[in-house]
């Protein structure tokens, strides 16, 4: 078995359910996301259109991320999902450097690294990966990829030529596929981000890895006095120096 | 108007999460700084030791592993500040992934340093007969085994090899940074590593014979040229694929990364050559000692530049 997820883009009318699902299911922290997606604005006035290209991990056969953990806390399950045992993560973010695809982040409240799972958890008890439920054009298809009859191979075998994986040239073999993609919505180098262009401005780097409060000192104090406690308001100081942006003009 | 200012083929993000800044920051290329000085000592202290007697270069058997086991202390300890959970820095020993080059790194890392303990101690007890006092256990230990320094020399000359160049793996590993997929990655750590070395050295060769600081300034002198040479030809020759070529706009549409990493070039790598060039005639002492302080400055500054740059791309 070999799971896999298909995305048609051409369903996709990014309402950003499957985000919010994947944020409530997995309880993702402010500031990080296991899911997201990404509104690509194409031509020019008035003949413009908008893309929407969800992106998580991909789920690679040969992860990077997997190859640099230095102690195995990124590790592949029997059905081919690369998952994360934060327990043993001890936050190198070896794995955010090898993730071509950036979709591994620090987690602020436990921080350790941690990224989409195909909701391992949910798949366990033989439920569909939370944003699979709440996509209301299925645009996600998820499923097994060794499996002929499989939903998703027929997919795929009914769309050949217009199946696409991101970064191929990596090697990975990614298990995440494109439908009606384009190099303009896959590649990151092929759109830019311009300020004053996007919905909110002032938004491209975080300044913060993890969590903002667990500066060098508290990640060695911790396990004895405790640690802050985070809310949604940790996250939420838009001083000018964390909204200034900083060389993000690609 | 937009039409005016946005190509009308090009493809603009509307809507998107602010992406991750700099992960690997200072503390990394400091980590890298002082491993470069930590391996580099003893690269050229064992040249040293191999060409001249004890006498020309007296101090050598105990100061280079001192300069070696702080400048190793001071990686090890920034490897562990930069963990998000320092202490489960001891899974790496217990849970260890040999796939992973921060794991044989860390392994290397720890026996070079553990070798060179053991150097160190030995070189300062013979080198000061009355350290410790009469009843120092260890340092009468250390003067009983004195002939262990020159057995357990050579093996920590073949590992300083590869400690040094382990990062460069660690880099390569790190397959999203394609800016550090180069091969000469691996070159560039050994030549920092040699630029590091003569210039720590020189900052601590006083005392020594004129003839040794001479070669310590042509050590230096070569290593800053064909670190600068492949700086170059990585900058502006060599082929790039365009993740790489995106990574270097950085550095070339000017701004903070363009004034360090120049500022790195010119202080670290061509002031240093004409002033050690010209310190083998002379034998100007001073200008030498300038000389190797700007190679370490100038080496921090462009290993940070070349650290930084690629995680400013976005990768998705």
């Amino acid at each position: 078995m070999k799971l896999g997820f298909l995305v048609d883009l051409n369903l996709c009318m990014g309402c950003k359910g499957c985000e919010i699902a994947c944020k409530v299911e997995n309880e993702v922290p402010l500031s990080s996301w296991r899911l997201r997606v990404k509104y690509i604005d194409i031509g020019s006035f008035p003949n413009t259109s908008r893309s929407f290209t969800p992106l998580r991990c991909n789920h690679c056969e040969n992860a990077p991320c997997e190859r640099i953990c230095p102690v195995s806390a990124l590790h592949y399950l029997e059905n081919g999902i690369v998952n994360i045992d934060s327990a043993r993560c001890i936050g190198c973010a070896g794995c955010m450097m090898a993730c071509p695809y950036g979709a591994i982040y620090m987690d602020p409240e436990s921080n350790t690294a941690d990224k989409c799972t195909y909701c391992a958890h949910r798949i366990e008890s033989g439920m569909m990966p939370a944003c699979v439920v709440a996509c209301p054009v299925e645009a996600n298809i998820f499923g097994d990829v060794e499996d002929e009859h499989s939903h998703i191979s027929r997919y795929i075998m009914e769309h050949q030529g217009g199946v696409q994986v991101r970064k191929p040239e990596k090697h990975t073999n990614p298990k995440h596929y494109y439908v009606g993609g384009g190099t303009q919505t896959l590649d990151p180098l092929a759109h830019q981000r311009l300020e004053g262009y996007g919905l909110f401005n002032n938004v491209t780097h975080l300044e913060h890895n993890g969590d903002p409060h667990h500066g060098v000192l508290d990640r060695f104090l911790a396990p004895f006095v405790g640690h802050e406690k985070i809310d949604n308001k940790s996250f939420m100081d838009f001083s000018a120096d964390q909204t200034t942006s900083k060389e993000g003009d690609h | 108007m937009v039409e005016n200012t946005i190509h009308a083929t090009q493809a603009v993000v509307t809507l998107d999460i602010a992406l991750p800044g700099i992960i690997w920051g200072w503390m990394i290329t400091l980590n890298m700084w002082a491993k470069s000085i930590g391996t580099g000592v003893v690269m050229v202290g064992a040249y040293l030791l191999y060409k001249y007697k004890k006498e020309e270069v007296s101090s050598l058997r105990w100061i280079m592993p001192l300069i070696s086991f702080i400048a190793l202390n001071v990686f090890l300890l920034f490897t562990l500040v930069d963990l998000h959970q320092p202490y489960r820095m001891v899974n790496i020993f217990l849970h260890p992934h040999w796939t992973s080059a921060i794991t044989v790194g860390a392994w290397m890392a720890s026996l070079f340093t553990l070798l060179m303990t053991i150097l160190m101690v030995i070189g300062a007890a013979d080198a000061f007969p009355g350290l410790g006092g009469k009843k120092c256990k260890i340092t009468a230990l250390a003067r009983n085994n004195s002939g262990l320094y020159e057995k357990l020399f050579p093996f920590v000359v073949f590992l300083a090899i590869p400690v040094t160049m382990y990062t460069a793996i660690i880099m390569a590993e790190s397959s999203a940074r394609e800016l550090w997929q180069a091969p000469t990655e691996m070159i560039q750590m050994l030549l920092a590593a040699l630029m590091a070395g003569s210039a720590a050295l020189i900052l601590s060769s006083g005392s020594w014979d004129k003839e040794v600081r001479k070669d310590l300034s042509l050590v230096l002198m070569v290593a800053v040229f064909a670190s600068f040479l492949m700086y170059m030809g990585e900058y502006f020759f060599s082929f790039k694929s365009s993740e790489a070529e995106a990574t270097l706009a950085y550095v070339h549409a000017g701004g903070e990364f363009n004034v360090e990493f120049w500022f790195g070039m010119v202080l670290g790598f061509i002031v240093p050559f004409f002033l050690a060039a010209s310190t083998i005639k002379s034998d100007n002492t001073t200008l030498l000692r300038f000389a190797a302080i700007l190679t370490l400055v100038g080496l921090y500054l462009a290993k940070d530049v070349w650290l930084k740059i690629p995680q400013m791309l976005p990768l998705s």
